[in-house]
């Protein structure tokens, strides 16, 4: 791996100066690489990253075609990464017009993560520098554990998809609390909405009567309030003392809850371990907001590698070179999805739609067709807004609010599906639909969810860890359920036991899945199969698995975490 | 519907089917699909394919830079699959699951040369959703450009060139991260790390050599046939020799001196002729509810009990492969065996019939340990297995082994398939166990399951 030549980086400053100029922020400091097939032969591995630990499994080809990308927070193949400085990988025969076009995307991708709030917890610190002391941690431990090592991070890793990244976050944007916003916090977010589970008309007269006290009181109107409260709930005191005690426990996630709470890992001989654990959470946490923001992400970038490219007065002669390689990057396939080009679009449609005034409740009201077309009132804003998009939004929320019936209409997008056509023998691929709703529940259901998967207090109060999955519609994968738990298991010290719901068996049919090459009988053709969910507790304990049926008394939420 | 199918069927209604088996049948019968042999067409249609990629699998280097996308073997990281396996092992003596699998496994090649391809891999196992059961149906893509709502804007055939079929063991996703070995050595990691057992009696009743006698050797002097080559050769050696050629380019024949001892002849000899020891059959069912992981599952294990005999017998094994669906016929290499397409019904006796006249006509019980591996769904027209049990109980009497899977299609094994059930009927599982064996496994199996499967199937 060695740098670029001074030629190349020159460029690289010019593509700075005009990025910044056009309103990019970024750290002066950039590191470019000239990559070889045998760096990246190391590289792509450690997910980019040159100084993560080593962990024999990633010398091993994982098989993925089962999780795909749920398994991994992070692709691990792109070019820059989001280190301080910010480190970025080349190829070394790039000419100078296509290096241009790649620096801009490059520069934008390194502003989305430095000013994208999403990003926000990796901005104190340099990563590489951070997996480098942990690489060299770990290398020790391993010098005096040995296999014992790498059965920890296996299990760590095991459970890494589960890290609390959105508590991590939140926790960067809250506001100061103070000792009475604290008991005023809970009074009317836990107090009376969860345990005393009012209705809505009371709370509001609640928070009337609060507003009154302020105002009539000032400084003495907090007082004055609780006074009431004490008066109507006798038990608020106590109850509240209580919640401080137990405070912060619920907002650790399963990895800092294991760390925190498991006999086994507090041992004095298996102290070791919770470091490297750690190390395992971090990592996780560091890479959870790239796949967070994938569209926003390129999109972003190729926004900008378009609109400065051809600004840029460097690399007259080459438009063309141009125009081919980013209609190759940034055209909206047929069908498929390509997040560089979805992205895209999405800011430019959102530019023009302030631009012209009609993100706004005029706009929204508007209802004729033809006024809505040409209804334009230069505001000019575009620009600025879509940095604030940039700072503020994920994928979901993303398209969540701009992917709307206009964007669909005027990509000319829609939702494929694919269906077996028995007489010719071949699959199908039709126009499914055009309406941006289904475009918009197609799009969220391919981004990346993990289980939500929380601690039942209540039922691990015996020492046993009592895993509750909030059921989404999608069960677990079940071959993978016995290895985790065996992994969580070692680290609890402790049975473990996982309640999530699985398809019951009440069909008498079995359930045959359409086989290509086959034709499904007709009668049951037109039958949509009903899959009946129901919840089931697998039980990890001395390494072996056991699982039961769980009848309707059984299941309970557990309360809100 | 082909006639002989239709008239098959027509006899089995005839003796009385009940309604599901019809339903299964007629299934079978009106498939579209033939037993089309896979095209073969290398490099540029999984490009096209590319499209339907999920938005993350795109990424800057290969997408905008244009660099392959690569990743690491084990032969570039200096860890030997031995060292895998050995690392493997330790954690099963720790009490943890074995995490390796050497798995997907031919690449089978025209004309014999079968390669092997051992693909150390793993799999991180985590809490994730499972993306099969929303697949199942139909996975909704996004798309671009014109069509009204409902417009078909494009098709792919059933069964892709390169995909479909090649689903298989051994299809690996690209071809770089491969590890060549022959079934041999595959063989040995079997053997070795995953602890199949050891064939007590290798066979060695028969002495390894025969010989055989040949016009091979050469003598000077005498013997029966006059080698004019090598005589003439020795013949202008000897002149070289006594000066008597004096200028190369003007060579007269007429005034070579010819000794007696120049004569080069031929004598009879005696030839060592290695002998193959052991006979396998591998028998498919290719008939059309094989469709899908049933054949992977049924070929993944052939491949693996192939190596196994291949190590056990010193490469001493002669396979012979038998494909069926209501006919039986033989193939002459794996590659067919492997790639033939899927189609039409079931007759297993139809297979067990050919075997036996194939044994008997060529007289191969007497030369050889015989073992017979037959890998199917389970589904059988013949319900009760009249035609297909007396064949078995025939093949009984010469095989050392005959090993059925059954993969069946469920999620978990139901033991309640036409083959299973016909073959615990008639008690020769009970009665013989040394001789023939049955594993049944769920459609989810995964390659662990299949090795015990395997050991199941050979073990003493």
């Amino acid at each position: 791996m060695e740098l670029i030549d001074q030629h190349t980086k020159k460029i690289m400053e010019g593509c700075k100066e005009r990025a910044r100029e056009a309103g990019l922020e970024f750290q002066d400091e950039t590191l470019e690489y000239i990559v070889t097939n045998r760096d990246l032969l190391e590289l792509t591995p450690k997910l980019m990253i040159p100084t993560l630990y080593d962990y024999w499994v990633h010398d091993v080809e994982v098989l993925k075609e089962k999780g795909r990308y749920e398994l991994y927070p992070s692709n691990p193949y792109e070019t820059v990464i989001n280190t301080r400085p910010a480190i970025s990988y080349y190829n070394d025969n790039n000419p100078d017009w296509m290096n241009v076009m790649i620096f801009y995307h490059v520069l934008a991708h390194i502003d989305f993560f430095q000013n994208n709030l999403y990003f926000r917890h990796t901005w104190e610190y340099d990563f590489t520098g951070r997996a480098l002391s942990d690489k060299r941690m770990i290398a020790k431990f391993r010098s005096e554990k040995g296999r014992w090592l790498d059965y920890v991070i296996e299990f760590a890793r095991s459970i890494d998809n589960l890290v609390g990244y959105h508590s991590e976050l939140s926790a960067w944007n809250r506001p100061p609390v103070t000792n009475k916003t604290k008991m005023l916090d809970f009074y009317f977010d836990e107090f009376l909405q969860s345990q005393k589970q009012i209705k809505v008309n009371a709370y509001i007269k609640e928070i009337e009567r609060y507003n009154d006290c302020i105002k009539a009181g000032k400084d003495h109107g907090e007082k004055a309030f609780f006074a009431e409260v004490l008066r109507k709930y006798p038990e608020f005191d106590a109850i509240y003392k209580k919640s401080l005690k137990q405070g912060t426990d619920q907002k650790l996630d399963l990895v800092q809850h294991i760390l925190e709470h498991s006999d086994f890992l507090n041992r004095e001989e298996n102290r070791w371990m919770k470091p490297v654990i750690e190390v395992v959470r971090k990592t996780s946490l560091f890479f959870q907001p790239q796949i967070r923001t994938k569209i926003m992400n390129e999109g972003w970038a190729s926004y900008w590698h378009e609109k400065l490219f051809l600004q840029d007065d460097r690399i007259e002669g080459h438009e063309v070179d141009f125009a081919r390689t980013h209609a190759y990057v940034t055209s909206l396939p047929r069908v498929g999805m390509n997040p560089y080009a979805l992205g895209m679009r999405i800011f430019h449609y959102i530019e023009d739609l302030v631009d012209k005034g009609k993100y706004s409740i005029e706009f929204k009201r508007l209802l004729d067709a033809r006024e809505r077309a040409k209804f334009d009132a230069k505001t000019g804003a575009g620009q600025a807004f879509v940095y604030n998009v940039r700072e503020n939004l994920g994928d979901f929320m993303f398209i969540n609010t701009f992917v709307d019936q206009d964007f669909i209409n005027r990509n000319n997008l829609f939702v494929a599906g694919k269906r077996l056509n028995q007489n010719r023998g071949v699959w199908e691929y039709y126009v499914k639909s055009r309406k941006a709703e289904d475009y918009r529940q197609m799009l969220f259901d391919s981004l990346y969810h993990p289980p939500y998967i929380t601690i039942d207090p209540e039922k691990s109060k015996n020492g046993d860890l009592y895993l509750y999955h909030h059921f989404e519609g999608k069960p677990l994968v079940k071959e993978f359920i016995a290895n985790t738990m065996i992994g969580i298991e070692y680290m609890w010290g402790a049975p473990v036991k996982l309640e999530t719901s699985e398809v019951e068996k009440v069909e008498s049919q079995q359930i045959r899945i359409p086989i290509p090459g086959m034709a499904m009988p007709t009668e049951e053709a037109g039958k949509q199969l009903e899959i009946k969910w129901g919840r089931v507790l697998y039980t990890m304990k001395d390494r072996k698995l056991s699982k039961v049926t769980l009848t309707n008394s059984d299941v309970h939420k557990p309360a809100a975490s | 519907m082909d006639p002989k199918s239709k008239q098959l069927f027509k006899r089995l209604k005839e003796k009385g089917l009940t309604p599901d088996r019809e339903r299964k049948i007629l299934a079978e019968l009106e498939a579209v699909d033939t037993h089309r042999f896979p095209i073969s067409s290398k490099a540029g249609s999984s490009k096209s394919y590319r499209k339907f990629q999920n938005i993350y699998n795109y990424d800057d280097l290969t997408f905008l830079q244009g660099i392959a996308a690569m990743q690491s073997t084990h032969s570039t990281s200096l860890r030997s699959i031995d060292e895998l396996l050995e690392r493997d092992k330790q954690r099963e003596e720790d009490g943890f699951p074995r995490k390796i699998n050497v798995g997907r496994l031919i690449k089978p090649g025209k004309g014999g040369k079968d390669k092997v391809v051992v693909v150390p891999s793993t799999v991180e196992e985590k809490f994730i959703h499972d993306p099969s059961l929303q697949a199942s149906e139909e996975e909704p893509y996004g798309g671009s450009g014109d069509g009204e709502e409902g417009e078909v804007i494009g098709e792919q055939p059933l069964h892709e060139p390169d995909g479909g079929d090649g689903t298989g063991p051994g299809q690996g996703e690209g071809a770089q991260h491969e590890m060549e070995s022959n079934a041999y050595d595959l063989g040995r990691i079997l053997t070795e790390k995953f602890q199949l057992p050891n064939l007590k009696d290798k066979g060695k009743k028969r002495s390894l050599t025969r010989y055989t006698y040949d016009l091979t050797d050469r003598h000077r002097g005498f013997g029966q046939l006059l080698d004019k080559k090598a005589t003439l050769k020795k013949i202008v050696e000897t002149n070289i020799h006594l000066g008597n050629l004096p200028d190369i380019n003007a060579i007269d024949p007429s005034e070579f001196l010819v000794s007696p001892a120049d004569m080069v002849y031929r004598v009879l000899s005696r030839e060592k002729d290695y002998e193959s020891q052991a006979m396998v059959f591998f028998l498919r069912d290719y008939s059309g509810s094989m469709a899908g992981r049933s054949t992977e599952l049924v070929v993944a294990q052939h491949v693996l009990i192939y190596s196994w005999l291949l190590y056990q017998y010193a490469m001493q094994v002669e396979t012979r492969f038998v494909l069926h669906d209501t006919e039986a016929s033989e193939v002459k290499d794996f590659y067919t065996y492997y790639n033939s397409a899927v189609a039409g019904g079931t007759q297993v006796s139809s297979a067990y019939r050919l075997v036996n006249e194939i044994v008997e006509k060529e007289n191969l019980s007497r030369d050889y340990n015989i073992y017979i591996f037959h890998g199917t769904d389970g589904d059988d027209w013949d319900t009760d297995g009249k035609e297909s049990l007396p064949q078995l109980e025939k093949m009984l009497r010469y095989a050392s082994r005959v090993g059925i899977s059954i993969a069946e299609h469920t999620q978990e094994a139901t033991h309640n398939t036409e083959v299973e059930k016909y073959l615990k009927k008639s008690g020769l599982l009970t009665e013989k166990p040394e001789l023939i064996r049955l594993d049944v496994m769920p459609e989810n199996t995964g390659e662990p399951r299949l090795i015990e499967g395997i050991k199941h199937l050979i073990s003493e």
